[in-house]
């Protein structure tokens, strides 16, 4: 019998090494698995490549992560704001490798990596400094810019309910990156304010199948 | 002499946003466009974060930490709305659905040239959102800013100083003093706030402007 659910979110990140790159799902709060982030911290894994939205905000969650010193290098849209001080302090003493992605070009390129794309043109960035050093082409009048996907070894995402195979709906713009980033790691961990019988969620209504998840824990948030 | 303020500025951008539009409406001063557009008009707003039709800022005590805009701050949903996940939030926006975005900018060239994210400064810490993929996706890219720096220097320019967010992709220009069209010929404006002459327009921007006043809509 397929049985996703975890007891615990410790035995649910019991095997993330150092040195593993990990997506974390959210913008902002939405959608930040907050707790597994917590477990992670607590779990010790360290020297670990984080993709978000963001580079966290004020004291918890990934922001916790990342002033605790666990992270090497962070892929990023939008680090610098307000509550950014733990991110802020480490980038400017040259102890965070930051890769400043446009936030379509991040979604496209976890997106490819789930999908099985090798790499893929887009427009976004043509003629900045974030395009420089790569490949152009230009194709039926416009010019693209060449973009490789994104792996990860885990993705530690929030959903709002899920049966044991998996299967997720979310909630509201806590949506977010969750469901490209469940595609695109090895083993992604879900946590989820609900675990349903099998059935109890609408086929109609699922928006990442369970095939794209390997575990699920359900906790208060 | 009289300058628009913030408010009068998103009331200007608003009264060009048709009926039916869907629209994107950047962090910062574009965001304040939202109250200001005409009643009766049905607009939807996107939000890149995986929101179609949002809806006013909530009462307070009622804020849901699930519902927020691209700035992170709280919002509702319009009766239609709908919620999906950001690859295809980019997928709206660089596929060329969207029919306009509302970016704030540093400064915008004579081409069109947009710069927005970065000011180039060493030790600023870089972030650019979803602003490039805004600035090559929508099919019409607005821009609202302040028409000179604190320092008084325009943010109308030749070519822009600061690192680029797009090329060539800025449609029009509000400012607090005039709105003005990017054209193959450059800078061409389109209306002055009351009050203030061309001549004095054309001191304080430092490149060249046309003038062609926009034939009032009905």
């Amino acid at each position: 019998m397929i049985n996703k659910f975890f007891a615990t979110p410790e035995a649910a990140l019991a095997d993330v090494p150092d040195g593993a790159t990990v997506m974390l799902g959210g913008f902002g709060n939405a959608g930040m698995p907050s707790e597994l982030i917590d477990c992670l911290i607590a779990q010790g894994a360290t020297d670990l490549t984080v993709v978000n939205n963001n580079a966290g905000n004020a004291d918890t969650g990934l922001a916790a992560l990342i002033g605790a010193g666990r992270v090497r290098k962070i892929l990023c849209s939008f680090p610098r704001q307000a509550d950014s001080w733990h991110f802020d302090k480490l980038y400017r003493a040259g102890k965070i490798e930051l890769e400043l992605v446009p936030q379509g070009t991040l979604a496209e390129r976890i997106r490819a990596a789930g999908a099985g794309i090798g790499a893929f043109f887009t427009p976004t960035a043509f003629g900045t400094r974030l395009a420089e050093g790569k490949e152009t082409r230009h194709i039926a009048g416009r010019d693209y810019v060449l973009e490789y996907p994104i792996h990860a070894d885990y993705a530690l995402i929030k959903a709002d309910r899920a049966d044991r195979w998996g299967n997720l709906v979310y909630r509201k713009s806590a949506r977010n990156f969750g469901p490209i980033m469940a595609s695109a790691a090895k083993c992604t961990v879900v946590q989820v304010r609900e675990t349903v019988e099998l059935g109890e969620l609408d086929p109609e209504t699922v928006v990442t199948p369970g095939i794209f998840v390997n575990r699920v824990i359900k906790l208060h948030s | 002499m009289k300058r628009f303020d913030r408010k009068q500025m998103a009331a200007r951008v608003a009264q060009d946003i048709p009926e039916g539009a869907y629209v994107n409406l950047g962090i910062g001063l574009p965001t304040l466009v939202a109250d200001f557009l005409p009643k009766g008009r049905e607009i939807i707003l996107h939000s890149e974060n995986g929101v179609m039709g949002i809806g006013p800022r909530p009462p307070k005590g009622e804020e849901d930490e699930d519902l927020i805009n691209a700035g992170k701050e709280p919002v509702t949903l319009l009766t239609g709305g709908s919620y999906f996940h950001h690859a295809d939030s980019f997928a709206m926006i660089r596929g060329r659905h969207l029919d306009f975005c509302v970016l704030g900018a540093f400064q915008v060239s004579a081409a069109g040239d947009l710069a927005n994210w970065h000011t180039g400064a060493p030790d600023a810490i870089p972030a650019v959102g979803g602003a490039m993929d805004l600035a090559v996706g929508a099919k019409q890219v607005l821009v609202m800013m302040e028409h000179l720096t604190k320092d008084g220097k325009s943010k109308l320019v030749e070519r822009c100083t600061y690192p680029l967010t797009g090329a060539r992709c800025v449609n029009r220009v509000y400012t607090d003093l005039a709105v003005i069209d990017i054209t193959a010929g450059g800078f061409c404006v389109i209306e002055m706030v009351e009050g203030l002459d061309l001549e004095t327009l054309q001191r304080l921007s430092g490149v060249p402007l046309k003038y062609q006043p926009a034939a009032k809509a009905a």
